[in-house]
């Protein structure tokens, strides 16, 4: 019973809207009445903004939260990892606890970064213990790879300085803020290349907090071969993995964009690295992505670009599953609904974290079952099986 | 102590001398049994040396070496024949094979000639001094090289294999029979044996249904207590037990994806000890010294292939490390011993007729076959030495057959053979539809059986056919797999065969199918 979803994007993109056309939804237009809105990070901004925005009423959804971008924005996030580590320790939890040396035993999944120019002093202190060190500097706005670059003596960022006198005026707008982290200088490599992780992750509830996992992520390779060697800091095809600057590279390949699945990649280190090395990478990559939600709150828009036959069919599949979890059997959403969807419409998600479930089980938590330490709890195996798997940690 | 050594010296000789493969490891276990005798002098005894000596060969761990090195030949080498059968006839007993083999063979050669004088390149040359410096520098990654390959062009397409072997004809045969829809159906018209579904049944009775298997009992949807954990821990036995026989049976049902590269190590008797890397590198300056004129039909045809596919574009670079070595290895010479191809011959320039300046070709000149069947492996080895004696071993044992024209059960003539009569006995609607749209069957599996089906196949479901390969040690599990991607091929979505899981199907294929 019931009309058919009514909705709008203002993303002209095929993986979205064939979705929406599949199902029979009925395209409407942004001042009428909708129920499912596809939004540009643009949009979002402005509709949950204090001074423009608008409250949604109860038969309404959005594709983000409204404070998507304290995940995104990497000053934002490191601040979060900060301060809901110190939040962890106040309260004497567990996952707080610190090695000899001062380090997080469960919550260490972030080099050492700093903000600037806010927090240029520290940094300089930090890189003066360690001068043959290297440096990412990424621009906190900014997605795609874009100003990103690598730096290995202080005179490269003479202008973040706080006293710089080359800049009269301190720009503290948020457009030419920073972060700078400690550079991972030994990556993994495969077949002598680095590559990164793109996986979604769909996050359905934040409280309680109920997130997926798309199964079907990839690596995405650099062209070039990796090399830590400092005349090559200049070679972003080196050192960053973002297709959009990989594509414009001479090597870049258009069948298969560099990319891989995980699952390609799975098979690969078990393989080559055994079977227990291979599930606690995975357990620690699960593990990171909740602890990072229950840090924050959201994250803004992947890209929707298709770069490759491939790639479009991933995408259509992906959002397809999407919806199917976030407005289940296509009904009028209501913001009523709370009960987790059951696993017939996970398609190609599944469950990373779901903390009713984990909550109404009862027991404590017990820190032995921290992925990494087998256990032989299934917890955290949610790749393996095809089952909903309870990740709780417990 | 000079006598005792000398004593020693003749008993291992006794006892190992007979077969020749022990060579490469006689000196090795030389000195292992010198060590052993420096530290137990005092204990040994003349009278009790020859008991000495095998129980150190026992605590030692050498008997099982020698066990595994012996039970490796006895796969790869050919039953002994008749005393009084000349050499030819261990290469292929059938003389019109022989003979189909030898045209095919200057065939190639006459292509690759006219290309060399076309071209003005010589087969072989010496590099220059710094064009050596340049591709050492460039060694671990040739894949950014962009050399101009317009002019070269392959020496032979799969098609044109398959048209040569569909005209083989026994000239002893004469079946009395008037041509008839019956016997002229397939592209193959020689009177190979080849085994029926009873026999297949037989000699892969381990696919069985009431068999546990990888690749079937393994899904997400059984409990590995039923039979995966199990699984797993027999082959970390078998691991430790380092026993090849073993090995090789237990990969019958499928390896587990962490001790898969060691299973295949033990059954292929690679164990990369230092003069096999030794080797190795002979054979990568061997690259950096002389330029053949293969080098860039192998560029060109890696760049084509390899670097285009999903899973394997990754090992791009690994690529030209082991088929560059492999064209310069003239270990592989030795395999011609049992195949029934000969190694076309060229010399360096100005050499010509001199032994010394001699350059074996492999017999495979089209590299689009080789490339990717050396890709899956680097899955499992990514240590540049390991990786070549894997592919090199794999090569000598199995792919070798399905380029070259022969009448051996595993070679690409049986088992287009084999395809086609199973095809035509088991799905004859199937065969004679797709007949009849003019779309011979063996015409599409030709390309996937020639390959081992790398290409094909998404990787996890390759290895768990080529772990059946080695399990059985024979090629006619890719004529049983294609007959299934066959019957696919009209319900599928071509896109969607890389999601088809093989084993299940072949289980199915052979064991349920009603005959």
């Amino acid at each position: 019973m019931a009309g058919k979803v009514k909705w709008v994007t203002d993303i002209e993109k095929s993986v979205l809207i064939n979705n929406f056309e599949k199902r029979g939804w009925i395209q409407v237009a942004e001042n009428e009445d909708w129920n499912f809105y596809w939004m540009s990070v643009q949009t979002i901004r402005n509709v949950f903004s204090v001074e423009t925005g608008y409250r949604l009423s109860d038969d309404q959804i959005v594709n983000h939260f409204p404070n998507h971008y304290e995940l995104t924005r990497k000053d934002l996030m490191v601040k979060n990892i900060k301060r809901y580590r110190k939040e962890l320790e106040k309260e004497g939890s567990p996952l707080a606890e610190k090695d000899e040396n001062g380090k997080y035993i469960y919550l260490d999944f972030v080099p050492v970064t700093f903000m600037l120019p806010a927090d240029y002093n520290l940094f300089v202190e930090e890189f003066r213990k360690n001068p043959s060190s290297t440096w990412i500097m990424k621009p906190c706005g900014k997605a795609q790879g874009k100003g990103i670059f690598l730096i290995n003596k202080l005179s490269q960022i003479k202008k973040w300085s706080r006293d710089s006198k080359t800049s009269s005026f301190v720009s503290q707008s948020s457009k030419e803020a920073y972060v700078i982290s400690l550079y991972i200088n030994n990556p993994l490599l495969i077949g002598g290349k680095k590559f990164d992780l793109r996986l979604y992750v769909l996050v359905s509830t934040y409280r309680p907090l109920r997130c997926y996992m798309y199964k079907l992520g990839f690596c995405r390779f650099c062209t070039v071969k990796y090399t830590p060697s400092t005349s090559e800091l200049d070679n972003m095809f080196v050192h960053l993995t973002n297709v959009a600057i990989q594509k414009h590279g001479d090597d870049y390949n258009h069948i298969h964009g560099g990319k891989w699945t995980v699952s390609n990649l799975r098979l690969y280190l078990e393989s080559t690295r055994g079977k227990e090395v291979t599930n606690k990478l995975f357990d620690e990559i699960h593990w990171i992505i909740v602890q990072s939600l229950k840090a924050v709150a959201v994250n803004a828009s992947p890209s929707l670009t298709s770069s490759t036959a491939n790639d479009r069919i991933l995408k259509y599949n992906l959002i397809n599953d999407t919806l199917n979890i976030a407005v289940p059997n296509g009904e009028i959403p209501d913001c009523k609904w709370n009960k987790s969807p059951p696993k017939e419409v996970l398609g190609n998600y599944e469950v990373l974290y779901d903390e009713e479930m984990a909550q109404s089980d009862g027991t404590d938590r017990d820190l032995r079952g921290r992925p990494g330490q087998s256990t032989g709890v299934k917890g955290s195996r949610a790749r393996d099986s095809g089952k909903p798997v309870l990740t709780t940690w417990k | 102590e000079l006598k005792l050594c000398s004593d020693c010296t003749h008993i291992i000789s006794c006892t190992v001398s007979s077969v020749k493969i022990i060579n490469p490891l006689y000196s090795r276990l030389y000195r292992s049994f010198l060590f052993f005798v420096s530290l137990h002098k005092p204990e040994i005894k003349l009278e009790s040396l020859k008991e000495d000596i095998k129980d150190f060969l026992k605590t030692s761990g050498w008997e099982k070496k020698l066990q595994n090195a012996v039970y490796s030949e006895l796969n790869v080498f050919p039953s002994p024949c008749h005393p009084a059968a000349p050499p030819e006839h261990i290469k292929e007993p059938l003389a019109y094979m022989r003979k189909a083999q030898g045209s095919w063979e200057k065939r190639i050669l006459k292509s690759l000639n006219s290309m060399c004088t076309e071209l003005n390149i010589p087969l072989a040359q010496k590099r220059p001094a710094n064009e050596q410096k340049e591709l050492l520098n460039k060694w671990n990654e040739m894949g950014t090289d962009e050399p101009d390959l317009s002019l070269f062009r392959p020496v032979y397409a799969p098609k044109d294999f398959l048209e040569v072997l569909m005209n083989l004809r026994n000239p002893n045969y004469e079946n009395g029979e008037q041509p008839s829809f019956r016997n002229h159906l397939g592209l193959i018209q020689v009177p190979l044996k080849v085994k029926d579904i009873p026999e297949l049944k037989e000699g892969f009775s381990e696919l069985g249904l009431n068999i546990g298997q990888l690749g079937i009992d393994d899904s997400a949807q059984v409990p590995p207590e039923f039979f995966e954990n199990e699984h797993v821990r027999v082959g970390q036995k078998v691991l430790a037990e380092q026993d090849s026989a073993a090995a090789q049976q237990y990969v019958r049902q499928g390896c587990p994806t962490a001790l898969r590269a060691d299973l295949w190590a033990l059954i292929l008797n690679i164990s990369n000890q230092p003069e096999d890397i030794l080797y190795y590198e002979q054979l990568k300056s061997n690259v950096i010294q002389h330029n053949l004129l293969v080098d860039s039909l192998i560029y060109k045809d890696v760049k084509l292939t390899a670097s285009n596919d999903d899973y394997y574009f990754v090992f791009e670079d690994y690529l030209y490390q082991v088929l560059l070595c492999f064209s310069r290895d003239t270990s592989v010479l030795e395999h011609f011993a049992y195949s029934s191809a000969t190694p076309p011959k060229s010399y360096i320039q100005g050499k010509l007729g001199m032994e010394e300046y001699a350059v074996y070709y492999p017999p495979n000149v089209n590299y689009n076959s080789f490339i990717l069947s050396v890709a899956p492996l680097c899955f499992l080895y990514h240590e540049p030495s390991k990786l070549y004696q894997i592919f090199r071993e794999m090569y000598v044992r199995f792919f070798f057959r399905l380029h070259s024209i022969s009448s051996h059960p595993s070679g690409i003539v049986s088992l287009c053979l084999l395809f086609e009569t199973l095809l035509q006995t088991h799905l004859p609607q199937l065969f004679y539809h797709l007949r009849e749209i003019g779309a011979q069957p063996l015409r599409i599996s030709f390309k996937w059986m020639v390959r081992a089906f790398s290409g094909y196949l998404a990787t996890d479901q390759l290895l768990l056919l080529w772990d059946r390969i080695l399990g059985y040690n024979s090629l006619e599990i890719l004529a049983g797999n294609r007959i299934i991607f066959t019957k696919h091929v009209k319900s599928a979505v071509l896109a969607d065969l890389s999601t088809l899981k093989v084993m299940p199907l072949l289980q199915i294929f052979l064991f349920a199918t009603v005959t």
